[in-house]
């Protein structure tokens, strides 16, 4: 591939073989500059051999596709066919059990729906307001505005796990010092999608368009009055659609919570702030660590009700960016 | 749209028309632009954060145990009596589950990538794409237990005889869940290629497979690469599904069919447990999670290096 590739670029004039040459004459259509002779009895025809390795191709190529999706498939099925049978109300209001029969997920779900609060509350604000820095404020042409941009990036590929880390170190213990509160987890959720929430909210402002500013400052309004009352609530579909995904990915985190929440049997629901938790996937880690098979059983009962509360919180996105997207 | 704004503000000698009026210094813009500035400045805080807390208690480990024997050290068992930090068997526990994976990913994913940039019908990529990104939406947990109920038992019925916790279903599921990743960036490095040079391949007779190996990947190559490198990346910070299947032994193996502990794994065993601040056991979760910081950061770099550097400037 490198190969043919360098050719694409320059080139050379010694007779290659016929496919190549296609490649080099394809650049010269297309880039003009790049000049080579092309051949009439030379050009590529299709031959018997051509014609069924385009067969196996496509078909190697559709073969790919079909193993995800054949995979995503076999996954959903399984986890139906097992976890159907622990799905019940009692499975739904019960607190976890050292008995299989009496364990349910109650206080899992209730600290799930906790951290989604805290952690949309901290993430969103804080979110938006560094995508109108970045997009609407920042001179792109001063380096630290740019080392903000290059390192959210970089943060959107940390591994959910030195998040964890991160907030085991500061906000458990160290400085902020919450413990091993639903607080702490939430924040930590929070940092670890605060890069997805500011990529969504920039896009959705960039695709406002500039004439909506200009109008705005036309009439009088300061930069601000034109962002708060014009820019802003134009963007705010694809904002939330961002919001609504980066809290679907925070909910089905485990390995943050693992470092920061530690307690997996907790038989009560948050009562504030400061209050230990468990969440559906902390929840769902217990159990499958269980040497126990009935727990098994349970986790992939979590894990329908996990799979539930993430396919309504994207049918929001969805409609949401259905309903209310404009085109400029 | 700055000449508007001096406009609007600039009559200072002579008197404003009254619409013009207020002149004084906005205070409260100012007020808010910084408050926005420190949003953003959170985002770097995040970053020096990590840095700061991995990298001050790897040094206070590394005076506890020279950075030779924990880099180059075989055997890793802080818990034994005497305990030993060689970090060698978490590496390449790492390594081989993230070999399998991309062994797994980079074909899928790449194929997948072609298939809907250059062969897929407008319908077909429409109703396919979100199934992908459905995929990527998986909690990592449930692929844990995908790996663990499903993908062991099913290893050992076609006769490959794998121990309960082992580092292939590891591998392989991890190489899945890399999977929408590394498409995804494919996609559109592919989709970005001119039409210009399908076209003109198309003109000068060449099939469809011709025109895809041999003009359009090459001319997307640095897109892939830099997918298949975020992918790699994925591979090595994924947790979840290594803690659930691959076992917690570090084992310097490359037999996978045997348990093997993985530095991400080992971070999230140790974290879980009440462990005292300051402690030695305390300390490795940080040197283990900087040594992993450094490599997802190395590959992350490296896939911006590679999109910047080789891209390619078409118009």
């Amino acid at each position: 591939m490198s190969d043919s590739r360098r050719r694409l670029r320059r080139p050379s004039h010694r007779p290659s073989d016929r496919v190549s040459r296609t490649a080099a004459a394809a650049g010269a259509a297309v880039g003009g500059s790049l000049a080579v002779p092309v051949d009439a009895d030379h050009l590529p025809r299709a031959t018997r051999r051509d014609v069924v390795r385009e067969r196996y191709f496509k078909f190697s190529l559709i073969a790919c596709v079909a193993v995800s999706l054949i995979v995503l498939a076999i996954l959903l099925i399984d986890i139906v066919r097992q976890g159907a049978g622990a799905l019940s109300m009692d499975f739904l209001n019960n607190f976890p059990s050292a008995f299989p029969e009496r364990a349910g997920v109650q206080s899992a779900v209730m600290g799930t729906l906790w951290l989604m609060a805290i952690c949309a509350f901290f993430v969103v604000p804080t979110g938006v307001a560094a995508a109108i820095y970045l997009e609407e404020y920042a001179d792109r042409k001063r380096w630290f505005n740019r080392a903000i941009e290059v390192n959210v990036q970089n943060l959107a590929a940390v591994p959910s796990i030195v998040y964890g880390i991160l907030g085991l170190a500061f906000l458990v213990r160290g400085p902020f010092g919450f413990g091993r509160s639903v607080l702490a987890g939430g924040l930590t959720l929070g940092l670890l999608v605060l890069p997805v929430v500011v990529i969504a909210s920039r896009e959705a402002l960039r695709a406002v368009p500039s004439s909506i500013r200009e109008g705005a400052m036309a009439l009088g309004a300061t930069k601000w009055q034109a962002i708060w009352h014009q820019v802003l609530p134009s963007a705010i579909p694809g904002i939330s659609t961002g919001a609504i995904l980066a809290l679907s990915r925070a909910i089905g985190e485990t390995a943050p919570l693992i470092m920061v929440g530690a307690a997996t049997y907790v038989a009560f629901n948050p009562d504030g702030l400061n209050s230990a938790f468990t969440a559906l996937p902390l929840q769902i880690y217990s159990w499958l660590s269980s040497p126990q098979e009935e727990f098994k059983l349970l986790a992939a009962g979590a894990i329908i009700v996990l799979m539930a509360m993430l396919l309504a919180i994207n049918s929001i996105a969805i409609v949401i960016r259905n309903r209310y997207e404009r085109k400029w | 749209m700055k000449q508007l704004t001096a406009m609007l503000s600039a009559p200072k000698t002579a008197a404003p028309p009254a619409v013009f009026a207020r002149q004084r210094p906005r205070y409260a813009e100012k007020l808010i632009e910084a408050s926005l500035l420190a949003a953003a400045l959170l985002t770097i805080l995040t970053t020096l954060g990590i840095v700061y807390a991995l990298f001050r208690e790897t040094i206070s480990f590394l005076g506890e145990v020279p950075l030779t024997d924990f880099l180059f050290g075989t055997e890793w068992h802080p818990l034994f009596n005497p305990p030993a930090y060689g970090v060698l068997p978490l590496v390449t526990g790492t390594l081989a589950v993230t070999g399998i994976a991309l062994i797994v990913a980079v074909p899928l994913g790449v194929g997948s990538a072609i298939y809907l940039s250059e062969y897929a019908s407008k319908r077909t990529r429409k109703t396919i794409k979100p199934i992908l990104e459905t995929l990527a939406g998986v909690p990592t947990v449930v692929f844990g237990f995908f790996a663990l109920t499903l993908v062991t038992p099913f290893l050992r019925d076609i006769g490959i005889n794998v121990d309960v916790f082992n580092g292939l279903s590891g591998g392989l599921v991890v190489g899945i869940l890399v999977v929408p990743t590394i498409a995804s960036i494919a996609e559109d490095a592919l989709s970005a290629v001119p039409s210009g040079l399908r076209e003109a391949s198309y003109g000068l007779g060449a099939t469809k497979y011709q025109t895809s190996t041999k003009v359009i990947v090459p001319a997307a190559l640095s897109g892939i690469v830099a997918g298949v490198v975020l992918g790699a990346s994925r591979a090595v910070g994924e947790t979840m599904v290594v803690l659930l299947a691959a076992g917690q032994r570090p084992n310097l193996t490359f037999d996978m069919r045997e348990p093997v502990e993985t530095m991400t794994a080992f971070i999230a065993a140790t974290g879980k447990g009440d462990i005292p601040t300051g402690s030695i056991d305390y300390k490795t979760i940080f040197a283990v999670g900087a040594l992993l910081f450094v490599m997802t950061f190395v590959l992350n770099m490296l896939s911006n290096f590679i999109v910047g550097r080789f891209r390619e400037e078409y118009e």
